[in-house]
């Protein structure tokens, strides 16, 4: 066991360091539009420095680096004010997908533009009748011939929970294109132009108050069925591959953590002076401190497997559950701190400009998102420990016979 | 970066648990269990000394094995899955660290070798009572080089060739014999022995320097890190005793196992296991590199296993049922075990505290 750099890791770490103190000056003074244009400046740079999906291969405009250079370079980033957030489902999952599944054709046209920020990309899977239940969908895709003979395909229905779908130009869709077999039979993915005619795209308002997610309509969606990602029917293999690695990339959202409501609480009132020195807030702090701790060593580990040339298992669901549930708490201990003045949200009243605040709005989302805490227990049960899976009624029937309620 | 055992780590480990497996069964557990008069068992102790274990951290000129830290913390592992009922904590992680922390080039030459010989159990006395041990609370002290007090409980206190007794004015070694008297005491982990131990003018000898609470506090946090692996090793046994018994176990005519509530239970015992084993594993790099943010590392690992170990041991119960709570059953093997490591080193509650202090020192740097 070695937490410290190699000698090659410190030379690494410190031409990332080098070259983030050259170009972060630009992102942080450079006069743009909006965060956006700002976030896709900054994507295209980190790509011309080979900074932008460090492990992935040159030829696709990746870094051609390590795990553990991508994962210095993320800490060295980490200390600037740099939001990334834009690229995540995009380069997380949505573009491995196209990577692993499309024709070489597809793979050239696509992944250059999105690896440098030009091009953003949603994924497309959930629906009101199947959160948790992903492969219940209902959106359909039917066969359409063209006139040379050619296939398309006409999508109708409906998706919900899309991240970042207002702001996307490409995403992959999960539909169903056969209902007279089971459900996971039954479905296929596609590549998408979310510009296309037909597509409707509309903001949910949050409990937060933010509108990240948006609902997305399909009424008449015709596309190529060069669009189609793996086979007719044989959809489902596919949206494991992209499953698998949302977690991952969930699981390292960030927020408040232990070092913020350490510092807040240095100030903040309590009972009896600082809250800092009061013995029931120290023992929790402590205890958030081993999570965080337990959560970063535990990605280490995962690193250290990936570059040992081991896939990344299940065990990540447990980063999502800890993480989210811990943002909760310590949003919320922040926001009782301040007893009767604790209802106040008004970011210009509250510690950290409303971030404790925030983060008590945003964290019930983050338990759900990707997988709810249930759900992720119920896979680190079957999957990682072995446990019967859940009984499934609906296991042997067709799609079209399944009963449904609301 | 690397955060797993290396391979030579690893076969290390792999043979500790076939060693363990063939000499250490649940049977010899309770072999110890049952025998009042047994405070260990005598030839666990012997086949351990014999494998070079107790010298595996202790460094070639003392008749150890030189290996370093990561091999007693793979090795620390193994006993804990283990439950192994013999006095290796307390001679190895407390008295064999002391001793290459603070004795003197002869004390070392003394006892070192026979520490990895196999030829001397020791105990480090700390405690004068309920409460987490302060300067105020230690009323031991020294006159005349002859030590006066008594230490309660002492791990292992009973069946100490050396002990290292923490006084007034610093670290003391007294060998049993004149002056110092036990009685043993009754506990929650029998399989672990542990005395009331008297000292009247015994003859003693000053263990480094005269800052007591200081050093007890280093080489508890060295001992921190080795005793994670042993909860760790507990915690994941009891992860697949209840694994195992929810795969075997049927009612209402499916596994038990496939019952939300208990799946999530075993889930949630995996997710303290591996959050523990995580910052185990960063605990025994800066154990092993004598690293500055060793105190820090040490704290968040000993909270980690601590915490992961009492959950797991009581949930293993839990998923057991009724089967569970018998003396047959092995599952309060484990529970009573993570009772004793929990307390050893100081309560989780006070090495919650010494983590946050940690963290206001680092902060005010």
């Amino acid at each position: 066991m070695d937490f410290k750099d190699s000698d090659a890791e410190a030379t690494y770490r410190a031409a990332a360091r080098a070259w983030l103190y050259a170009h972060i000056a630009e992102h942080d003074a450079g006069h743009y539009p909006d965060d956006m244009t700002r976030a896709k400046a900054w994507q295209a740079r980190k790509a011309a420095g080979g900074y932008a999906c460090i492990t992935w291969p040159q030829e696709w405009g990746g870094g051609g680096g390590t795990p553990i250079e991508s994962v210095i370079f993320g800490q060295e980033e980490a200390k600037h004010a740099v939001d990334g957030s834009y690229f995540t489902i995009g380069l997380g999952m949505c573009v491995p997908t196209v990577m692993a599944y499309a024709d070489d054709a597809t793979k050239h046209r696509f992944v250059g533009p999105a690896v440098r920020g030009d091009e953003i990309w949603s994924q497309l899977f959930s629906e009101p009748a199947g959160g948790s239940d992903v492969a219940a969908i209902r959106a359909r895709a039917v066969r359409a011939k063209n006139a040379d003979g050619s296939d398309d395909w006409v999508i109708n229905g409906q998706k919900v929970w899309t991240s970042g779908a207002h702001y996307s130009d490409y995403g992959i869709v999960l539909v169903r294109t056969n209902p007279d077999v089971p459900k996971h039979q039954g479905l296929t993915m596609f590549w998408l132009d979310l510009k296309a005619p037909g597509i409707e795209i509309r903001p949910i308002h949050q409990m937060s108050g933010g509108s990240s997610f948006n609902e997305v309509w399909f009424e008449d969606v015709r596309i190529a069925d060069a669009q189609r990602l793996g086979p007719v029917d044989g959809g489902w293999k596919v949206a494991l591959f992209t499953l698998m690695n949302e977690r991952l990339a969930i699981g390292t959202s960030g927020g408040v953590g232990p070092e913020d409501i350490l510092a807040f609480a240095a100030q903040a009132n309590g009972a009896d002076g600082p809250l800092l020195k009061d013995t029931a807030f120290r023992q929790t702090l402590a205890d958030w401190w081993v999570q965080s701790e337990g959560l970063r060593n535990t990605r280490m580990r995962t690193i250290t497997a990936l570059s040992k040339g081991q896939v990344p298992g299940p065990e990540s669901s447990i980063g999502k559950i800890v993480a989210a549930n811990q943002l909760q708490a310590i949003g919320n201990t922040a926001v009782e701190a301040g007893d009767q003045y604790g209802i106040i949200s008004d970011p210009a009243l509250t510690p950290l400009k409303g971030a404790f605040h925030a983060a008590t709005m945003w964290a019930p989302g983050l338990r759900i998102a990707g997988g709810t805490d249930e759900i992720l227990k119920n896979i680190i049960a079957e999957r990682v420990l072995g446990l019967p899976g859940e009984i499934r009624v609906d296991k042997d029937q067709a799609f079209r016979d399944l009963p449904v309620g609301a | 970066m690397n955060f797993d055992y290396s391979d030579d780590q690893k076969f290390l480990k792999d043979e500790a648990r076939k060693f363990l497996s063939a000499h250490c069964g649940s049977d010899r557990v309770r072999a110890v269990l049952d025998d009042a008069a047994n405070a260990y068992d005598a030839d666990l102790w012997k086949a351990v000394g014999e494998q070079g274990w107790l010298g595996a951290a202790i460094p070639e000129q003392f008749g150890g094995l030189g290996l370093g830290h990561i091999e007693l913390c793979a090795i620390a592992e193994e006993l804990g899955r283990a439950c192994a009922p013999i006095p290796f904590a307390s001679t190895v992680y407390f008295v064999a660290e002391a001793l290459m922390l603070y004795g003197s080039d002869t004390q070392k030459v003394r006892w070192l070798p026979r520490i990895a010989a196999g030829d001397v159990i020791g105990a480090f006395a700390t405690s004068e009572g309920a409460g987490p041990v302060t300067a105020r609370s230690i009323h031991t002290s020294v006159s005349g080089g002859k030590l006066t007090g008594e230490k309660i409980p002492v791990t292992d206190g009973d069946v100490a060739d050396l002990i290292i007794v923490l006084a007034r004015d610093g670290l003391y070694l007294v060998e049993k014999g004149a002056g110092v008297t036990a009685e043993v005491l009754e506990t929650l982990d029998p399989t672990r022995s542990a005395a009331r131990l008297s000292f009247n003018d015994a003859p003693c000898e000053k263990l480094g320097s005269d800052d007591g609470i200081a050093a007890m506090q280093t080489v508890f946090d060295r001992a921190a890190v080795l005793l994670a692996f042993e909860q760790l090793g507990g915690a994941d046994r009891c992860l697949e005793m209840a694994k195992g018994y929810a795969l075997d176990r049927y009612a209402f005519g499916r596994q038990i196992g496939g019952y939300q509530a208990i799946k999530h239970k075993l889930a949630d015992m995996y997710v303290k296991n591996e959050l523990a084993r995580s910052n185990a594993y960063y605990g025994a790099w800066a154990l092993n590199a004598d690293a500055a943010e060793l105190p820090l590392a040490a704290a968040t690992a000993r909270v980690a296993a601590s915490d992961a170990y009492w959950f797991a041991s009581k949930e293993n119960i839990q998923t057991h049922g009724g089967m569970g709570f018998t003396w047959e059953s092995d599952c309060h093997l484990y529970y009573r075990r993570s009772r004793q490591l929990a307390l050893v080193a100081g309560s989780p509650a006070a090495w919650r505290e010494r983590l946050v202090g940690q963290l206001e020192m680092r902060n005010a740097a």
